[in-house]
This record gives C-alpha cells, structure tokens and sequence, in this order.
C-alpha cells in the first residue's frame, strides 16, 4: 500500500463529513483524522522497516508533469505532526457550538488533506496545487467562523489571503522557469539542473518571497497577528500549528537544495532577516495588551528562529529546525488552546480583564503552566531541544547570530511569565472560571505528554529525520 | 464544411418551428440539433480539407474551436427558453438568431479565404448587435445596441480596409496563394499596413485595450444572456479568428510586431484589472475582468507553433467559467435594475449550492488550483517564459493578485453579508446549466491532457 492512501482517505474524510450532517459532523471528521493517525504510523512503520511506499503515476504528458508523493524522513515526520495536530484540533473544537458545523469540519479536513499533500508531493506543480489549495479552507475558516467585528475581520483576512496568493503566484513563475530548463518538475529532477549564479539568485528570492509570506519572517508579517487574532481557535490552531511549517518544510525541502548556492552567499541577509524577526517579535509581544496577538506575536519570534536555523545550511541547523518545527507545533497548539479555554469562560482575549483563576482552578493553572514553560524552552521539555540545537547551529555560523536569538529565550520567558502572571494569578474577580471539562482536559494531556515524552527521549524523531536531511545537507553541498 | 451547413440549417428550423406553432419544442429540438453537429464535427476532427475553391478550410484547429463554440451555444439557448419567458412570442427569434450567430462563428476559424473571414465575422457580429437591443423597451438596451452598432461597424469597416489592402498587395483573398505570394516574390509593403488594419479590427471585437471603451458600456446596457454571449462566445471566437489569421498572414514575426502584441497584452491585464476593482456592477466587472483575460489570451500570438492547444485551453476554461458564472447572475438580477454587487449580499446561505458554483467560477478565473483557470494560466506562463518576454510573466503574476481583489469583494458579498430579498425559485435550465458548467470545469482542471493534446 502506498502513501497515497493517506490522501484518499483525507479527502473522502471531507466528504463524508460534508454530508454527516451538523449533528454528527464532528464526529466523522475526528473518526477519518484519528484514522489517518493511524495510516500515518503505518507508513512511519513501513518506513523504517524500509519498505517503498512512494507513489508516482504520469498526470499529463505534454507538459510533462507527475503526480508523485516521496515518502522520507522529512515528510513522514510533517505527515505524522499534520495527522495528529488535526486530530487534537478537531477535539479541541468540541466544546465549541458553530453554525453549519457540517461545512466547518469538513473544511477543516479538506485543509488537512492540502497540507498533508503539501508535505508529501515531489513534483513542483503537484505540491503548488497542494499548496494554493489549502489556502482556500482556511480563508473561510477564519472569514465565516472568526470572531469579532465583521468589517474588521473581512478586511484581515483578505489581506492574509492576497498576501500568501501574491507570494505563491511569484514561485509559480520560478517553478515554471525550472520547468523550462529540466523538462519536468519531479523533485529529483529539479535538483539535478545546473543554474548559473543569477539565475538561482532570482529562483532563491522568488521562492524566498513566498515561504517569508507564509512563515513569516520580517518584514512580511504585518498579515499574521490581526487574522491569528480574528480567526476562531481552529483555525488560529491550524495556521500556527501546521500551515506556517508549509512554509518552513518548503524551505528544507525546495528552496535551499534548488538555490544552494544563492542560499549560501546571502546566508548572513536570510539569518539576519529571520533573527531580527526574532527580536521583533519578542519585543512587540512584551507590549501585546491580547492574549492572542501576543501568542502571535511570540509565535513569530519562534519561527524566526527556525528560519534562522535553517538558513545556517548545516545539519544541526536543519535537524534542529525540524526538532523545533514539531515541538512549536505542539505547543502553540496548546497555547492557543489555553487562550480558547480562558475566551469561552470570559468571552474576552484582553489579557486585562482575566485573573484570578489559579484559585479557582488549580488543575487548568497547572496545565497552562506547564505548556507555557514549554514554550520557553524550559529543560527536559521537546522545546529546549530544539531551541538549543538551533542556536548550537547559529552559535557555529556566526556567534553574534546565537547571542542575540538567544535574547527569544530571556525575553520569551520575559513575556510568557508577565502574561501568566496576569492571566492567572491574582485574587479570584467577579467572573466566575467555571472547572476544565474533561474534554479540555484530554487535549492538555495529550499535549503535555508528547511535549515531556520527546522532550526527555527525542532519539526516535531524531533517527527518522537525521537520514532525509543528511542527504539533503549533501544537495545543498553539491559542486 | 458540414458543420456549417448544418447549423444554418438549424438556425431556419427553429424559425420554421415558430410557423407550425411548435414553440415549446423549439428550445429542445435546437439542443438536440447542436448536440448532433457536435457529434458530426467530432467524428470529423483531424480531417484536413478544404471545400469550394477553399473558401472554408476545416482542419485540427477549426474543428476543436467549433466544438467549444458549439458546447457554448448550447448552454445559451438552454438557458434561453426562462430568460425569455416575458418574451415568449418572439423565442423562435432569439433562438435562431443565436444558432446563426454560431454558424458566423464557425465560419470565422475555419475561413480559408478572407472574403469568407469577413462574411463571418460580419453574421456574427449584426446577430450581436441584434441581441444587444433585444430588450427593446429599455433604454439602456437600446443605448447599448445602438453603441455596439456604430462601433462595430467602424471597426468592421476597419478589417475591411485593412482586406483590400491585403489584396492590393498580394492580389489574392485566398490565403494559400498569399502565402505563396509573401514566402517567394517581392510584395509592396502596404501589405503590413493592411495587416495592422486588420489586427486593430480585431482586437477592437475581442476587446482589448486601447480599443476596449465600448465593452464595459455594452456589457452593462445588454440583457444579461446577452452579456454571457458576448463575453464567452463572441470574445473567443474574435481570439481564435485572430489567431488563424496571425498564423496564416504573419508566418514570421517582426520584433515590431512582437511589441505591439505586448503592449496591448500589458495594458489590457493592468487597466482590465485596475478598472474592474473600482466597480460596483456586476456586467461592468466583469467587461473589465474579460477585457485583462483578452490580454492574457493575446499573449499567445506571441507563440504561434505551439500556442494553439494553450489558446483552445485558455478559452475553454474561460468560456466555462463564464457561463457558470452568468447561469447565476442572471437568476439572481433577473428582477432588478442594476446588477450591484449588494445583489448577492447572503446569498451563499440561501442557495448554498448556486452561491458555491459562483464561487468556484470565480476562483477559476483568478486561477486558483484545481480548477482549469488555474492550469490555463499555468500553461499560458509556461508558453510565454519560452518566448522570453520575462516582463509579461511579471505583470501577468502582479494583474492576477490584483484580480483577486474584485472575484472576492463577490465572495465576501455571498457569505458575509445578509439579505433582506426574496428570490423566486431556481429555474431548473439554469441550474443545469451552472452545475454541467462547473463539472466541465473539473473536469478539464483534473485531465488538461485531453484539451491539450487535441491540437498536439
């Protein structure tokens, strides 16, 4: 059985919860994502057993284009991180109530089925398709189910969207360029054609525009705090968790192996843009007065940091890019979660108008804490892994690079402790926090456990993704 | 050459229906025609032959074009029969004039001969201008058929200058032996005069800028079938008669001839697009929106050898996506005055099915992946990154971002907005008609293969 299956199953997953009906919608949908877990593990199986399970079939002859799906280290890794984080979205959105909840999760499938192909596919034009369409979900995601005012939100949303199309269409035109000079655009293919310098010096800014877009890193991210902040928690979950490391696996996967050489002369522009997003983004996040635009906002610092790992070029860069990209996945996840917790018992995200709900309940305060620590890369948690390998690798590129990334960690802790210290502290108020539900409570546990569990044994990601990004490594070394 | 015949043998069969009383069955009986001409035309495809001295000459090329015109046609009349229910004496009309405007049609891409090129864009062109003021007591109607006539007929005039040049020249209309004339004897160059003539005559029909000022005014004026004719049947079928002519007339290409063709393609995409984000009428975007696609598709003359199949899927996917589209701005403004963008204000939760098949038209031509504007596009930048205008790439890329600005203010009106209107019940032809549409759509987004290798 092939990778492709995944897929089918993701797409007829949208389907079925299409027409299940508002009332058993969500259970379908969490039925099919829990079932593509499932076909995700067997492929990591089949995987390490190193059985093939890559699928390739000819879609149109004159041009020449596949569909291909590769299965290796890397996209295993995004294919499980994708599965689960809709899974534990999909569960996390239960204990909210929205309208045509039929055309909600199905969107919400349909999205996961984009991006799972997104991470999987090995022809350029395939993986454009993949890519473009798991924008159209998630614009109506955030644009029907959003929340506050409508005019507002329209116009963030449309902005997110134009933004992401503009960048997308530019490395439309790069892949048609490449397209012209190999023949086809089958991954391996693109890899193998010899560009002369100019050429993968436009190819890289191309491609660079619209992974910047989509990560983001400075200067482009004016579009991500206001749609995080107006987007329902599903679909903050969604971009945070999985849609911005579209961007991030692209850069591993497509722009650096294409344009090595580019990558590697303007090394210190790429760092430096995404370390002073790094430093942007935990400055602005100290002034954030909402809770979500400072979990946006620290977000944004985060995936500087793993841009900046990524464009150190070496192994432990990458490795710990991709370390840091599901540990950052995992927990913004429960970040924002946290926040939609606290949102539906007070119907507000100003952080000054919430408090006093470690005393009234302990057990949400301690999960919350725990997440945040995590997120501030505390030791023994997944995020210190990663954040620690990722400034091993600056520290090596440039030891300037390490010190001021390594600012994100004293000014992440900074911020994240100042806003618990707010949010959850303080003498119980008037509002009353009524006690975490056991669904709630499942998705925290689940988090928390994965968080800890790789955070003190993080061999089995490292053995999967340490093979595909070796070869890598040795593409962008290429002569 | 059968085609041709047969359809205007429909055309006098539906008006000889009106005599025996037999209205009712006139919209039928055309389909079922048009359904059989198709399979005619089909089975004759890839059949290269010219009929009476080679006035008409049907090749690959002819007789793919035909098809998609005839696919169109069809769409139109079925929807015709509800469009003209406050007209039903005068159906049988309607009707025949739509089937003669196809036979024009056809005659325009498979001309082998320049008098017959004119003959055909002559007969297409006056049943435009017929429907155009069909709605005749309405003034806008009237204004906008009496436009169109004046500015057609100068710009027929036009072609037709710019024929008799061709022939002082050459000597010939028969395009066989001005070919002969211009590949191996010396021919006095009044000969490129009478081709710019030619080209401004044409662009003027497909409605590119400079010579696009009469499009938005039409479009809005025109009862809206109407509208869909002139956007998605005569527009293409001005581009692919333009096309065989470049082919045939302009085997080589002058780099000066090169820069007009991207000059008329930057600033049809660029005022196309800019014009349209500013309006609040639905037919008027659209105009505006048709106007950048004429841009896009003059771009293949820049590549004539392989051009073809991308022109062929270039209007297929457009023409689709337009019907699609019209399918549902006719039902919605079929009662108003003006067709505002407030008339689909929450839309999408009354008719979800309508308001998702409008959506999915409009994605397609902003060119959003799976569905064919997207590949058409595709193919189009593929073609043209050969021909190494890298600029037309540029700004094809920057005028599809702005055009995404205009589909979705559609989009946010379908979905965010509430309604306060009450719509009659959705006639069946037109819901037919917009899902066989947006099928067809699909279909050619998920196996281009088959549209592209028609032309090889």
């Amino acid at each position: 059985m092939n990778v492709s299956f995944i897929l089918i199953l993701l797409l007829f997953g949208a389907i079925a919860t299409y027409f299940a009906g508002d009332q058993l919608a969500k259970k379908v949908a969490l039925v099919f994502s829990l079932a593509s877990v499932a076909g995700s593990i067997y492929i990591f199986n089949q995987h390490m057993a190193g059985i093939d399970t890559n699928f390739r079939e000819n879609w149109i002859s004159n041009p020449n284009l596949f569909i291909a799906l590769k299965v290796d280290g890397l996209s295993v890794a995004m294919l499980l991180l994708t599965t689960a984080l809709t899974s534990i979205i999909l569960f996390s959105s239960f204990g909210n109530q929205y309208n045509n909840s039929k055309n909600f999760y199905a969107l919400v499938m349909f999205m996961s089925f984009a991006m799972v192909g997104t991470f999987l596919s090995a022809d350029a034009f395939l993986y454009y398709i993949f890519w473009e369409l798991s924008l159209i979900p998630i614009y109506f995601i955030a644009l029907l189910w959003g929340n506050g005012d409508a005019e507002e939100r329209k116009k963030a949303i449309i902005k997110f969207f134009i933004y992401t199309l503009a960048g997308s269409l530019f490395m439309l035109v790069a892949f048609i360029y490449l397209f012209q000079k190999a023949g086809s655009l089958l991954i391996g293919d693109l890899y193998a054609i010899h560009l002369s310098g100019q050429e993968q010096f436009w190819i890289f800014l191309a491609l660079f525009l619209a992974y910047a877009i989509k990560i983001p890193i400075v200067p482009f991210h004016s579009w991500q705090a206001n749609t995080y902040q107006k987007a329902p928690a599903a679909g903050t979950m969604l971009l945070s968790g999985i849609m911005l490391k579209m961007g991030l696996y692209s850069v591993i996967r497509w722009q650096l192996p294409i344009a090595p050489v580019a990558a590697k002369m303007y090394m210190d522009v790429f760092i430096g843009l995404s370390v002073a997003g790094v430093i942007y983004g935990s400055v602005v996040a100290l002034k954030q007065k909402n809770i979500k635009k400072l979990l946006a906002y620290s977000s944004l610092a985060h995936v500087g940091l793993i841009a900046a790992g990524a464009y150190t070029l070496t192994l432990d860069g990458l490795r710990g890019a991709v370390l840091q990209m599901i540990a950052h996945g995992f927990v913004v996840v429960g970040l924002f979660f946290a926040a939609e917790v606290i949102e539906r018992r007070f119907n507000t995200q100003e952080i000054s108008e919430m408090g006093g709900i470690r005393i009234q309940d302990n057990k949400f305060a301690s999960m919350f804490m725990i997440v945040m620590l995590a997120s501030v890369a505390l030791p023994s948690t997944f995020n210190f892994i990663g954040e620690f390998t990722l400034l091993y690798s600056l520290y090596n590129a440039n030891i300037w690079f390490a010190i001021l990334a390594g600012t994100t960690i004293i000014l992440g802790a900074v911020y994240m402790l100042k806003m618990f210290q707010h949010v959850m502290l303080g003498e119980a108020g008037a509002k009353v926090f009524k006690a975490v539900t056991t669904q709630e409570t499942i998705v925290f546990v689940v988090i928390i456990a994965v968080l800890l569990f790789f955070g003190l044994y993080p061999k089995p990601i490292n053995d999967l993704i340490t093979p595909a990004l070796q070869e890598i490594v040795t593409k962008i070394n290429r002569q | 050459m059968n085609t041709l015949i047969a359809i205007s043998g429909l055309g006098i069969l539906s008006l000889i229906a009106e005599i025996f009383n037999a209205r009712k069955a006139i919209v039928p009986m055309t389909i079922i025609g048009l359904l059989a001409i198709l399979g005619l035309t089909a089975s004759e495809f890839g059949l290269d032959k010219g009929y009476y001295n080679n006035m008409v000459v049907v090749d690959k090329f002819s007789s793919a074009f035909s098809c998609l015109f005839i696919i169109i046609t069809i769409f139109l009349v079925a929807m015709s029969h509800d469009f003209y229910k406050n007209q039903s004496t005068k159906i049988s009309d309607f009707v025949a004039i739509k089937v003669f405007l196809l036979a024009g049609a056809v005659a325009m891409v498979s001309f082998g001969n320049l008098s017959m090129f004119f003959l055909g864009i002559e007969v297409l062109s006056i049943a435009l201008y017929i429907l155009a003021a069909s709605n005749r007591l309405n003034l806008k109607s009237n204004e906008a058929g009496m436009k169109y006539f004046l500015m057609g007929s100068f710009a027929s005039g036009i072609i037709l200058f710019g024929i008799c040049l061709v022939y002082g020249a050459t000597g010939s209309f028969d395009l066989k032996a001005i070919y002969q004339v211009i590949h191996y004897s010396n021919f006095p160059q009044w000969y490129f005069i009478g081709i710019v003539l030619l080209l401004i005559g044409m662009l003027f029909k497909i409605a590119t800028v400079p010579f696009h000022f009469w499009a938005p005014d039409v479009y809005e004026g025109s009862p809206a079938l109407t509208t869909a004719t002139m956007s998605s049947l005569a527009k293409i079928v001005a581009m692919a008669a333009l096309f065989r002519l470049v082919v045939k007339l302009l085997p080589v290409q002058s780099y000066s001839f090169q820069v007009i063709i991207v000059c008329v393609a930057i600033a049809s995409m660029l005022v196309g697009n800019i014009m349209a984000l500013r309006q609040n009428n639905v037919k008027r975007m659209f105009a505006f929106s048709g106007i950048s696609h004429a841009g896009f598709m003059v771009m293949t003359l820049l590549c004539l050898n392989n051009a073809a199949s991308v022109l062929l899927y270039y209007a297929a996917a457009y023409a689709v996506a337009g019907i699609a589209f019209f399918a549902v701005v006719i039902y919605v403004t079929r009662e108003k005055q003006n067709e505002t963008i407030d008339s689909f204000n929450g839309f999408g939760k009354t008719h979800p099915l309508l308001a998702g098949i409008l959506t999915a038209s409009l994605l397609s031509m902003a060119g959003i992946p799976i569905l064919a504007g997207f590949f058409a596009k595709f193919f189009l930048l593929n073609q043209l990154i050969q021909t190494g205008w890298i600029v037309l790439v540029i700004v094809a890329v920057i005028a599809s971002i702005i055009s995404v600005g205009y589909y979705f203010k559609i989009i946010l009106a379908l979905y965010t907005k509430d309604s306060e209107q009450n719509l009659p019940a959705v006639p069946l032809a037109y819901q037919i008609v917009a899902v066989l549409a947006l099928l067809l759509n699909i279909l050619i987004g998920l196996f281009p293969g088959y549209v592209l290798n028609l032309l090889g």
